[in-house]
């Protein structure tokens, strides 16, 4: 069991340089990219054996900054309440890695970095990724910090995908993969919502054809919809009753106030969410990331699951009840053919009142789960 | 581990793949993976249980029994076993129909309600039986389809499942070295179980 819990204190971002326009990196689509830059922060000590690796994949507007703090101990890593001494990824036990994706916008390479041939950012010359674009990166750096052989895989929605498709590309390198409220297929509802949120920044004025970053002007109205929308569907309805319920805002009585602005609660929260999002992220990533979700369908090739089962990964997949953007459904498709492979599957559906966002949070046994799991690993 | 738990890893041929209903910490998985190279899975629903047995690395998936087995393929098992779970179960009919389309051989093992001392204290105190293998009070028993070994055999014969062998065991859970008399003198059995050839369709 965990002793008690620490914090890791300040941690910082590292760079590093992992394909050039002479080594570039290969997508899956054919196309060239180079330079290749990545963000990345690490947390924990190497073993002697590089043995204790832990590779932790982010969600969608995830970054490198998983845990720890930069400067502000108020202010710590996404996934801080899960890494760190004493937690579920121990960092007395485990050597952490989480770099920034790539198509990202938090220091990796992506659509507004510089496109070496113009000097310009790529804008929407930026090619199309697939998953595999994602591991291929991930195995890259693995590679750059000379570490063969992950001891786990840990990630939650798009991260959990990017998880299932490293047990996919190279099974021998991934002895025990945690997949957190993840999808192997997204459903026409799933792309529909995507394709919402796109086409609410591409219809924006400002999006110019995805040249906002020349004129300084970025589609902060269709961003900021996108983000809004997503945001329902990362709670449920039960824990938006709970925290906002029909409640106005400010003192007034119901009524009296009544016009098309923000009056209710609820409404104040989303504008929230969609402003904070502005400084925070970028619309052409936005694209290409979830255009990525959209395609992913690893078990299309049934090879795949085979090669899963002769690599020798162990699973764990962990769904939340209130989930609806990734339901129970999604994981149990995932359970069912990878343990129908004969890959050793574990699975729980955990209780939680809070939705999609659950990974995030530490509903009872959620953590209890991976901390066991892992545990159990070493055996 | 249980002394049952060991007579029925005893029918599991080694190398064989496992689905283990109702597989509690994961001590009979745990140790036909370490003694007999068999694989598997296990399902529980006590969630204290799950975490005990993944903590052991043995895999674990958090369905229930009596809705979801559709998950599990048809004859995707060499080998279903059901320890102390049937008993438990809201249809015990379905449930066999599901674990012999899973499973190429089934060991169920089950408390016996014909024992004669079950029989003697409702025929006398008229009150519903307390012992080892049946611990609970009525109210608070997660036993609700309590059968004696002749209902049972019963079931089977209906559902299409086939007694390759039985082990009966006494009170003490230790074996009957004679089946004479089970269903009054058995405190629990394990079955083997095979489809009969009539049903075989699923296992094609």
């Amino acid at each position: 069991m965990p002793t008690a819990e620490g914090s890791l204190g300040f941690t910082r971002t590292e760079r590093a340089v992992l394909f050039t326009g002479d080594d570039p990196l290969v997508l899956a689509g054919g196309r060239r990219l180079g330079p290749v830059e990545v963000a990345y922060e690490t947390y924990g000590t190497l073993s002697p054996e590089r043995d204790n690796a832990v590779f932790v994949c982010h969600a969608l507007t995830g970054d490198a900054h998983a845990a720890g703090h930069h400067g502000d101990p108020g202010r710590v890593g996404w996934w801080d309440n899960l890494i760190g001494p004493g937690k579920p990824l121990d960092t007395d036990r485990f050597f952490v890695i989480c770099p920034n994706l790539l198509g990202g916008c938090q220091g990796t390479t992506g659509p507004t970095s510089p496109d070496p041939h113009t000097g310009r950012p790529y804008g929407l010359d930026f090619p199309m990724l697939q998953m595999t674009d994602f591991v291929t990166v991930h195995r890259r750096l693995l590679e750059h910090l000379g570490i063969d052989r992950l001891r786990a895989a840990v990630g939650g929605s798009l991260g959990g995908m990017q998880v299932l498709q490293w047990a996919v590309d190279a099974p021998e390198q991934v002895r025990d993969a945690v997949v957190v409220a993840a999808s192997s297929r997204l459903t026409a509802q799933n792309i529909a919502f995507s394709a919402v949120a796109r086409e609410a920044i591409m219809r924006d004025p400002d999006f110019s054809d995805g040249r906002y970053a020349e004129n300084g002007r970025p589609p902060h109205l269709g961003m900021a919809i996108a983000r809004m929308m997503a945001h329902i569907t990362y709670l449920s309805e039960e824990a938006m009753t709970e925290k906002f319920g029909r409640r106005l805002q400010g003192d007034e009585p119901a009524g009296s106030r009544m016009g098309l602005g923000v009056d209710f609660q609820v409404e104040s929260y989303l504008n929230h969410q969609g402003e904070t999002f502005l400084d925070r992220f970028d619309a052409l990533s936005y694209l290409y990331l979830t255009r990525v979700m959209d395609y992913f369908d690893p078990f299309a090739d049934p090879a795949a699951v085979e090669r899963i089962a002769d690599g020798g990964s162990r699973f764990l997949v962990v769904s939340f009840d209130s989930d609806w953007r990734f339901d129970t459904a999604h994981s149990r498709r995932i359970v069912r053919t990878l343990e129908h492979a004969g890959v050793p599957t574990s699975f729980r559906e955990i209780r939680s009142a809070w939705g999609h966002d659950s990974f995030l949070l530490r509903p009872p046994g959620y953590h209890e789960t991976i901390e066991a799991f892992l545990d159990g690993a070493a055996r | 581990m249980r002394p049952d738990l060991a007579l029925v890893a005893d029918l599991v041929p080694a190398g064989s793949r496992v689905l283990d209903l109702g597989c509690g910490e994961g001590d009979l998985l745990a140790h036909l993976f370490r003694e007999r190279s068999c694989s598997g899975t296990g399902v529980e629903i006590d969630p204290d249980a799950v975490l005990a047995a993944v903590r052991r690395g043995v895999p674990v998936i958090e369905v229930d029994i009596d809705e979801q087995l559709g998950e599990f393929a048809d004859a995707s098992y060499d080998v279903v076993v059901m320890s102390q779970t049937l008993q438990a179960t809201r249809r015990p009919a379905d449930v066999l129909q599901e674990i012999g389309r899973i499973g190429e051989r089934c060991v169920v093992s089950v408390p016996n309600f014909g024992l004669w001392r079950h029989r003697v204290g409702l025929l006398l105190r008229g009150r519903m039986p307390v012992s080892h293998e049946l611990p609970h009070p009525w109210h608070e028993t997660p036993n609700i389809h309590l059968s004696t070994l002749a209902d049972l055999e019963a079931l089977f014969t209906s559902v299409g499942m086939r007694v390759e062998e039985r082990i009966v065991l006494d009170e003490k859970a230790t074996r009957m070295r004679r089946g004479l008399a089970a269903n009054l003198r058995a405190g629990a059995a394990i079955y083997l179980l095979t489809r009969e050839r009539s049903h075989g369709t699923l296992g094609s």
